[in-house]
């Protein structure tokens, strides 16, 4: 597919990195030279220097045929124009980023005049994952699929836990038979499990599931399943006004603590039932007096990432149960995966993945869709959700008798309302919704997943 | 540096030039004759080699830029290393340093050779030695890249390092596309080349081995005296137009294959390029009528001839221009330098840098005028940042600098100063020909085994545009750690 991006910033180069990875001829365009000297070195892509609201510019890149344009630079107005231009000079598809929360009450209206397939608002899409992190206590991170029927959470085994040391075939006699290990991270190496792995302390474990099962799952193995009550918010930026309305709607009640006086008195006024504290937020005074050992969770959201995963240890250190913190730069998840917070998200990484998940999804809108994206363990594997169609060739046969390409686990079936956690006997019938989980391999066809030679 | 990375792509480069070879070999089993032999041996040679470089594993398989360099310019030392082994196990060349220059000419499609007889050379060893020069015309690695289906973004190094010109840059997002599309024109037009050499009656056999060095910029030819053996106006003109053609910078052919026509007449470039060949035509053509030819047609034949093939440095002659008044001699020998554009086949300094070494005399001109004054230098609209005017000034001077220091080490041997000048001209502007011994008629086998070296290196650092063979160098370069 023929993509263009407008702006190289965070989101721009997070981006043209993951499709440019697909196999899609992306170009770049972008007016700072030293922002495109790192893209045109590192990633296949092609860079043009200028404006990318500029008609000849645009041409030059050659948006006549191009499939997609996205515009991500830090102007929403730039961006709408640019995908306006865009789509007037032949673009099929175009992407804007609109964070404004002004302009967000008024997406559906601004979509349709400007002609907008998507809308992607990073700080609004950072908060309804956070959100979602939230309403699960113990869990890591959370996605959910087939409109949230199957999740897929990820946890961490620590020692205490009774799956520690057991066997995966042991696991629906001991524990649950109704959720799947779909895939482990242990220390650097990122595994598809057999029957015969044996769990160990310190793994990184994706379960997948019906979301009650999960949480019975949770419970069974240990983790004390608590409902997030109270939320402590440090930083008023944008997330934390998307959060805070976000918890609200789910019953949880939150406090913002901000630094600036005005920016304090916005929000007040903007989010009327949330407690909004004028403090510094990595004063230690200010924390304790505002309860943090009391607190059921708490979520770093400052401009800054050091300040925003200090804070996240102190809140550990003092027992609260669930900890979140925001990081702008992904560049040492390694280190920051081993301190021990519940969850570190980034914004731009949340974003980069809900485009790439529509890209797909256009990429493959005739044959075997697929209908969710998610990359997990870093990027290094996916869960993808397709629908087996008439096109489909393995239909009606069961799972077992499958020659499945290495790396490839199905890992839940959508059924109506049924859900499969697939055994050997079970099949893939048209119309079911099918999740795999996938190391090492991207698939845009879901016949590619049986093996050369397997079923035809 | 990636030292294992280096070796494993160097495997691979090997393991493409044995399958280069494999087009000659089925020429030589056409012909029967006895240079089937070494070619086998040639080919399994490199085989064995770049079976043994690729088992290196590397502990990553990330390539930076200095590694990207290293790879270029180490790759086209080892490939005329080895493509030089046919003309030594044939005995066609029985010295290999001899050999060497002869494979290193071809790859850099130069065109110089030590070879007093070619006629008599066997079919496969001719097509071989002709053959290389369209392969090192658009870039040995290009191809691989444009093949292999597993390139890195980082790859853009080796493309860049290998491609001539001050910023080589894609045709479209991906690298390997922009390989493929390069090779595809490329291939398009040797073959309307070879059609058209067919039509105006050359035999199959000769079309190929002129075509491939005409498409390559090089100048083998298979007669003793090139183009001009044939006696044929209609071969001539061809063989001018087109190697004017493949010295234009193959991204306007791109442009207009995609239907900007006019790219070709807005690039500031191509402009300059067409000038300075139709400015030397008139000129010699005037110097020429009546002093060594009769008739204004016969000079025009001549001087549009070897105007076109001296500036495209392609190096093929239908006269002896040695004999000719010392003003269009003098034309000639700074068409020699200043080449044609970047992003062509051809070699020399490029047009481009002439535009843009122009433009920052005058912006220096300006500045005594007006000391505060503050000036973009601008080409094709565009601006050209500061970093690309300096790297074009150091180019320049780099140039100039090993030139200078070749002409100091030819001149060892004692030949004539035009001779040793214009024979180092020549060779690091890929050229062929130069003056004096060194003339359309003669050859370069009396200079010494010293002399040669000098010229096969002038000549890979004239192809790859001297930093990534300066680069192998620095000693810095070599440490597994960079400080």
């Amino acid at each position: 597919m023929k993509i263009i991006i407008i702006g190289d910033g965070k989101v721009g180069y997070s981006l043209a990195e993951s499709l440019s990875k697909e196999n899609n001829d992306v170009t770049i365009i972008d007016k700072d030279p030293e922002a495109l000297k790192k893209a045109s070195e590192f990633l296949d892509v092609m860079c043009i220097r200028g404006n990318g609201v500029s008609t000849s510019i645009l041409m030059e890149a050659g948006v006549s045929e191009a499939d997609l344009l996205i515009a991500a630079t830090t102007s929403d107005e730039m961006n709408m124009v640019c995908c306006l231009t865009g789509k007037k000079l032949g673009a099929d598809h175009t992407i804007a980023r609109i964070r404004d929360p002004e302009y967000a009450s008024e997406l559906s209206i601004l979509k349709r005049d400007l002609g907008l397939d998507m809308v992607i608002n990073p700080e609004q899409a950072c908060a309804n994952e956070i959100a979602r992190v939230l309403s699960y206590p113990s869990a890591v991170n959370v996605e959910s699929f087939s409109k949230g029927r199957v999740e897929l959470v990820e946890i961490k085994v620590t020692a205490e836990m009774s799956i520690a040391g057991v066997k995966l075939q042991d696991i629906a006699g001991k524990v649950s038979s109704s959720v799947l290990i779909g895939a482990v991270q242990r220390a650097d190496e990122v595994i598809i499990p057999k029957g015969n792995f044996q769990i160990m302390a310190d793994d990184q474990i994706y379960v997948i599931g019906k979301p009650s099962n999960i949480f019975d799952f949770c419970v069974r193995i240990g983790i004390y399943a608590q409902k997030v009550r109270n939320v402590m918010i440090i930083g008023g930026g944008r997330i934390a006004y998307y959060l805070a309305g976000y918890l609200e709607e789910i019953g949880m009640k939150s406090k913002i603590i901000e630094i600036d006086r005005d920016r304090c008195l916005e929000l007040s006024e903007l989010l009327p039932s949330t407690l909004i504290i004028n403090g510094d937020g990595s004063d230690e005074t200010v924390l304790y007096s505002e309860s943090l050992n009391d607190m059921d969770a708490f979520v770093s959201l400052t401009g800054r990432d050091e300040e925003n995963l200090m804070a996240a240890l102190f809140a550990k250190q003092n027992g609260v149960h669930k900890v979140v913190a925001k990081i702008n730069r992904v560049n040492y998840t390694s280190v920051i995966k081993t301190l021990g917070i519940d969850s570190v998200l980034s914004p731009k990484q949340i974003t980069a993945n809900g485009i790439v998940r529509f890209v797909r999804g256009l990429k493959n809108a005739l044959e075997n869709p697929v209908e969710t994206l998610y990359k997990i363990v870093d990027g290094r594997a996916e869960a993808v959700e397709f629908i087996a169609n008439q096109s489909t060739k393995f239909l009606n046969v069961p799972l077992k008798d499958l020659r499945l390409v290495q790396g490839v686990l199905v890992a839940a079936i959508v059924r109506k309302n049924e859900i499969i956690i697939p055994h050997g006997k079970d099949v893939i019938k048209q119309g079911d919704s099918v999740i795999l989980i996938v190391k090492d391999k991207q698939f845009s066809d879901f016949n590619d997943i049986i093996a050369p030679g397997g079923n035809d | 540096m990636n030292f294992r990375m280096i070796l494993r792509t160097l495997g691979i480069v090997l393991c493409g030039e044995a399958a280069l070879m494999i087009p000659s070999l089925i020429v030589s089993l056409i012909y029967g004759q006895e240079d089937t032999r070494a070619f086998l041996i040639s080919i399994s040679i490199l085989l064995v080699v770049s079976f043994i470089l690729y088992r290196v594993k590397p502990v990553t398989t990330e390539i930076y830029a200095r590694d990207g360099f290293a790879i270029v310019s180490l790759s086209w030392f080892l490939v005329a290393f080895f493509g030089a082994l046919p003309f030594v196990l044939s005995g066609a060349i029985p010295s290999f340093i001899d050999a060497y220059f002869e494979t290193v000419s071809g790859f850099t499609t130069t065109g110089a050779t030590i070879l007093k007889e070619v006629e008599s050379l066997p079919r496969g060893i001719l097509f071989w030695r002709s053959f290389t020069h369209w392969v090192g015309g658009m870039g040995v690695l290009v191809l691989m890249l444009a093949v292999l289906p597993s390139v890195k973004a980082t790859s853009i190094h080796i493309m860049q390092a290998e491609s001539p010109g001050p910023s080589p840059g894609k045709l479209v997002p991906k690298i390997r596309e922009t390989g493929k599309i390069l090779y595809l024109i490329y291939f398009a037009m040797t073959a309307i080349l070879i059609a058209c050499l067919l039509l105006a009656g050359m035999p199959l056999y000769d079309s190929l081995v002129h075509a491939f060095g005409t498409a390559g910029t090089g100048g083998f030819s298979m007669r003793n005296t090139s183009i001009g053996a044939y006696n044929n106006v209609a071969i001539e003109v061809i063989i001018t137009i087109f190697m004017f053609i493949f010295g234009v910078n193959f991204s306007l052919y791109y442009q207009s294959l995609k239907g900007n026509i006019r790219t070709f007449l807005r690039d500031g470039e191509f402009r300059l390029y067409l000038g300075i060949v139709l400015a030397s035509i008139l000129l010699i053509t005037l110097d020429l009528n009546a002093n060594v030819f009769n008739t204004i047609g016969e000079s025009l034949r001549h001087a549009s001839f070897q105007v076109s093939t001296i500036i495209s440095t392609t190096g093929y002659s239908t006269t002896d221009f040695n004999l000719w008044p010392s003003f269009s001699k003098a034309i000639l020998v700074l068409l020699m330098f200043i080449g044609a554009s970047a992003g062509s086949t051809a070699g020399g300094i490029k047009c481009i840098r002439i535009v843009l070494l122009f433009k920052v005399i005058r912006r220096e001109i300006l500045k005594i005028v007006h000391p505060r004054s503050v000036h973009v230098v601008k080409v094709n609209g565009k601006a050209v940042d500061e970093e690309m005017l300096s790297g074009v000034t150091v180019f320049f001077f780099a140039f100039i600098m090993i030139f200078a220091s070749a002409v100091l080490l030819v001149s060892l041997d004692g030949k004539d100063m035009v001779t040793n000048f214009t024979a180092v001209a020549t060779s690091i502007g890929n050229v062929g020909p130069g003056l004096g011994i060194v003339g359309p008629m003669g050859n370069f086998s009396s200079y010494s085994l010293l002399s040669k070296i000098v010229f096969s290196f002038c000549m890979i650092t004239g192809r790859l545009e001297i930093f990534p063979v300066l680069l192998l160098f620095a000693p810095s370069f070599w440490k597994r750690v960079n400080i």
